[in-house]
């Protein structure tokens, strides 16, 4: 059940913060950027449904008992056939999503949509760099799939912080509040689930409270870059793991489980 | 700078060729410049015109053009030119310029007999 907690952490990181890059699609501040970041939410979604896949096998193999245990979402409870990716990402409430706290974070202005991508971008580089030698085969596959992908997006990103954070006035002002306001979010990456924990245990995982350093260290140098200085404040947010999120989830979820739960059984 | 844009067919003469704007209000001075892409399709083949785009420098115009131009596998390489740079031939020019090749078919190498070792060429 915990490896099963583990993959969903990943597949939610993946969703949520796939649906808020797709918000942009349409209203981009100039159609290039329009086009980059559409596909960039498109490669997250890719990267989810691997992982969901994964989830529901994992999930279909529980046993009865573990099975009823591991969600309280009663529309996912009431699944009798065996659960398939989309019921993991449309039939599941808040509780039962496993994401950081800050991937859900709302997207504000450009600023603070890099901002966020950036900050979770070094993180899955990080990530998915240990887990290509996971002896779980299926996860290696994932990130192995993923990295060439996740190496764009923080090369994306990092450009961006610094051409913000290095460019203008005002466009300093605003990659500086947008770093200041998600900071506190940040912490979550690093501090071990009980899920974070039996995969480092079993081997299929790195420590996540190691990549850290290597984080701060690359989130550090690109600032220098962009002259942005780093937050002083260490009180973190957490929980997301845990499912406890921020008021912002529901509404991302609002819009992303809507066609399910008003038709259900559709497709398209 | 008048008679350059009058021979010349370049991006951006026909809006400075016509009644040239007042600076201050000239929107385009706050716009990213367009670049021009240039798609390799596959390593050996030239460098094909694919289209163009805004970007604030180099850097942004390749990886514009990427996310733009190669999102559908469409190329191994990219070259990016900004507009600017890139000199035109007058369209009001075309008949001198290319008109007086249309009677010269001797000019196509068709009138020899290529030997049966040469093969295909």
């Amino acid at each position: 059940m915990l490896r099963l907690f583990y993959v969903l952490q990943l597949a939610d990181n993946a969703l949520i913060h796939s649906q808020l890059l797709s918000a942009w699609c349409g209203h981009g501040p100039i159609l290039e950027q329009d086009i980059a970041i559409t596909n960039t939410a498109l490669d997250h979604i890719g990267q989810a449904r691997s992982l969901y896949q994964y989830a529901s096998e994992l999930l279909n193999a529980l046993p009865e008992s573990e099975k009823a245990a591991a969600f309280s979402s009663p529309l996912l409870q009431q699944v009798s056939r065996a659960v398939q990716e989309d019921d993991l990402s449309s039939l599941r409430d808040g509780w039962d999503f496993r994401n950081v706290v800050l991937v859900e974070q709302p997207n504000g202005d450009w600023a603070q949509t890099i901002a966020k991508s950036f900050f979770y971008d070094v993180f899955q580089y990080l990530l998915y760099q240990e887990l290509l030698k996971s002896p779980d085969t299926q996860l290696s596959a994932i990130a192995e799939k993923s990295i060439k992908e996740v190496t764009y997006h923080k090369k994306w990103s990092s450009e961006w912080v610094i051409r913000l954070g290095d460019g203008t006035a005002e466009s300093h002002d605003r990659m500086q509040k947008a770093v200041d306001t998600l900071w506190s979010y940040t912490g979550e990456l690093f501090m071990p689930s009980e899920a974070d924990a039996f995969a480092f245990q079993s081997g299929m995982a790195p420590d996540v409270a190691v990549l850290k350093d290597s984080w701060l260290a690359e989130v550090t140098a690109i600032f220098d870059q962009a002259t942005l200085q780093l937050p002083s404040n260490n009180w973190m947010q957490k929980g997301g793991k845990q499912g406890m999120h921020t008021e912002h989830l529901g509404y991302v979820l609002t819009d992303l489980q809507f066609m399910q739960r008003a038709y259900p059984n559709m497709e398209w | 700078m008048k008679t350059i844009f009058q021979r010349y067919g370049d991006y951006g003469d026909r809006e400075a060729a016509g009644s040239a704007p007042d600076a201050s209000q000239n929107t385009a001075a706050k716009e990213w410049p367009l670049w021009e892409v240039f798609i390799r399709s596959k390593a050996g083949l030239d460098h094909k015109h694919a289209g163009s785009l805004h970007a604030a420098d180099a850097q942004m115009a390749v990886e514009n053009a990427r996310d733009v131009y190669t999102r559908r596998m469409e190329g191994v390489s990219i070259w990016v030119v900004e507009s600017k740079y890139i000199h035109a031939s007058a369209a009001a020019d075309s008949e001198s310029l290319y008109d007086p090749s249309a009677d010269k078919v001797y000019r196509h190498p068709t009138f020899y007999t290529i030997p049966d070792e040469i093969g295909h060429m």
